[in-house]
């Protein structure tokens, strides 16, 4: 990593070992010393935040895969023994099911921080689409794991989910009797579903470390937008950072412990304590809250096959933002113009949640168009044309002055 | 091969008689500086050890990577044909019964003749998917009533009662066709279950089932 490594092990022990297997310096090189812009705002915890979640959910994940069994008839009545007969059980559980969501909230603020700031540019577009990646392997998992207990949102989620497959043309239905395992969502499906929720997480930690990896070459984005040009302009990661992600994660804390202790099931859908029931449909079925504005997107297209390429393409659209960004200006501070289509996307991202989770009928269908129409205009044609057309501010000359001037202007 | 042959030969040729061993030796040599000093015109027989070795490589990922993908089809249970057979005899005008075939709802319906009557008033060039999707008859079988209700008993209608838009279970007797209306993304469909309106692409499908009395209708 790029940060220069002042690590000198005086303990005998440590340097014998760092001739051996240097990670004490890199550890140090990439956490303690590495170089961090000085001007970070609380919007780059998020990184920080989401290592945790990721590691929470692993070990609750972990725990719960010793009392859950994954057989079809089984399985809802392991997920209750979970919640009544384990050991705070019911703790762990809620801790799981609330903390996906709350991954999903971290990692939503962590891109429209890049969205904002402008992170995703040159030469951070590796890091941009790892990061996507990480965003699409999220959705897997949670999708395979909302499956697991069983019930009728479960299994009616993952029959819409795996039937997705079947607009594909000649194939469609091979692939999705494939992903099944039989002529419908069955028993087989759930025990492999089980298989690759368990697998999925680890997959991200690896691309995590990519990603970690990739952000460490040229270092931190900062709220400017500008490089960093001097000593001057960084700090050490540690104290700095380490206490100010401690700070944000304590008070991203707080939220989650409010979910898991007051409102545990206020993110999730009652109907999905009703055992999986293959020949009734329940009356209105929405996937979790997270993946509502795609799931509008999907309903708003009155054709199948091009509703589910809307679908796929409403993430994968996200990858060339790079490029697609054709203004030379990192941070939205400078971009007048470019700062108030963020926030109108912003508006549009929340008002497809909402319709997401409204019955596909009359005005709500009309609106999912607008703003799924509006949602790829954003990409296509608002981000071009903006980054040509819209004069930005002045920018700072270093970071260092940036922070002086407010400073000076506070004072 | 006959070519590479000789050229090895030629190139371990400038010295009289070096031995088997240190012929080997020095074709190695001359190997490692062909292929440094750009002379790429000629591949030398590492090339193709290369090129086979690779080959194999190829060839035995795929042979292991068929069983790895098949595992996940249907296995031989539920390959197994299902056959279920129905007692129709309590389900009256305008009653339905569903029964759970190879994991799938199948609705057997006793229509109303004022259901009938709506079904064969459609004119079939207006219809969105125009082909009966019927099991039970060829492919391109058009889409009349006829050919989606039960063979000389037009009242009877037994379909696989599974939205093809995302495999929803639509409800019976619902929506401005008094058919089916899926609530999952609201595809509409007709007494004959055909697709009107919404996002589904094709007519409900129609399983193999026969009569095997009056009374009783066997699927699958």
């Amino acid at each position: 990593m790029s940060g220069t490594s002042t690590y000198q092990p005086k303990n005998p022990v440590a340097k014998w070992f760092e001739a051996r297997l240097p990670i004490l310096g890199f550890a140090h090189s990439s956490f303690v010393a590495y170089p961090t812009p000085r001007n970070l705002n609380y919007w780059w915890n998020f990184g920080a935040i989401l290592t945790f979640m990721l590691v929470a959910q692993i070990v609750t994940g972990i725990i719960l895969a010793m009392h859950y069994t994954p057989n079809a008839d089984l399985a809802m009545n392991s997920v209750e023994s979970i919640m009544r007969d384990v050991n705070y059980g019911w703790l762990l559980r809620y801790l799981h099911s609330n903390g996906a969501s709350l991954f999903f909230f971290a990692v939503y603020v962590h891109i429209l921080r890049g969205m904002y700031y402008g992170s995703y540019k040159e030469p951070r577009e590796v890091l941009w689409i790892l990061g996507l990646i990480i965003f699409l392997l999220m959705i897997m998992t949670a999708f395979m794991g909302y499956v697991l207990p069983w019930g009728q949102m479960s299994f009616w989620g993952a029959t819409v989910i795996t039937n997705l497959f079947t607009a594909i043309p000649l194939v469609g239905n091979s692939i999705t009797t494939w992903l099944w395992g039989g002529f419908s969502v069955d028993n087989p499906t759930l025990n492999r579903f089980f298989s690759l929720h368990y697998l999925l997480p680890f997959m991200i930690a690896g691309v995590v470390g990519l990603h970690i990896w990739a952000l460490h070459i040229p270092g931190n984005g900062n709220p400017t937008g500008v490089d960093v040009k001097s000593s001057q302009d960084t700090v050490p990661f540690h104290p700095y950072y380490t206490i100010k992600d401690v700070f944000g994660l304590s008070v991203f804390l707080i939220l989650f412990a409010w979910l898991v202790f007051y409102v545990p099931n206020y993110l999730g859908e009652p109907d999905n304590y009703i055992a999986a029931n293959p020949l009734q449909t329940p009356a209105h079925i929405v996937p979790e809250w997270y993946l509502l504005p795609f799931y509008a997107i999907l309903r708003a297209i009155p054709n199948k096959l091009i509703g589910v390429i809307a679908l796929f393409s409403a993430i994968a659209v996200v990858a060339f933002v790079p490029w697609l960004d054709t203004s030379r200006v990192r941070s939205a501070t400078f971009r007048p113009i470019y700062r108030q289509f963020f926030w109108i996307f912003v508006a549009v991202g929340l008002g497809l949640g909402y319709l997401g989770s409204q019955p596909p009928e009359g005005g709500y269908v009309i609106a999912a168009r607008i703003l799924t129409v509006y949602y790829f205009a954003h990409f296509l044609i608002v981000l071009p044309l903006v980054g040509l057309l819209e004069r930005p501010k002045p920018l700072p000359s270093s970071i260092t002055e940036a922070v002086l001037a407010r400073n000076a202007a506070k004072a | 091969m006959n070519r590479l042959a000789t050229k090895f030969r030629a190139r371990g040729a400038d010295s009289v008689d070096p031995g088997p061993d240190r012929l080997r030796e020095r074709q190695g040599t001359n190997l490692l500086a062909s292929t440094e000093t750009a002379d790429h015109s000629e591949p030398t027989r590492r090339d193709f050890l290369y090129i086979a070795t690779g080959a194999v490589g190829v060839v035995g990922a795929a042979l292991i990577a068929w069983p790895i993908i098949d595992q996940m089809n249907p296995d031989a249970a539920a390959l197994a044909l299902a056959q279920v057979d129905v007692d129709i005899s309590a389900v009256k005008a305008g009653e339905s019964l569903i029964v759970k075939w190879r994991g799938k709802p199948v609705v057997v319906r006793q229509r109303t003749d004022k259901e009938i009557a709506s079904a064969k008033a459609v004119n079939i060039s207006e219809l969105r998917d125009q082909v009966a999707r019927n099991a039970n008859l060829p492919d391109n079988a058009p889409a009349t009533d006829a050919n989606r209700s039960a063979p000389g008993k037009e009242a009877w209608f037994v379909m696989i009662q599974i939205c093809t838009h995302l495999g929803c279970v639509p409800l019976g007797q619902a929506g401005p066709y008094d058919g089916w209306f899926c609530p999952c993304h609201g595809s509409q469909y007709d007494t004959a279950g055909r697709i009107r309106q919404g996002p589904a692409p094709e007519n409900m499908a129609i399983p193999k089932y026969e009569f095997t009395s009056d009374k009783s209708i066997r699927i699958g």
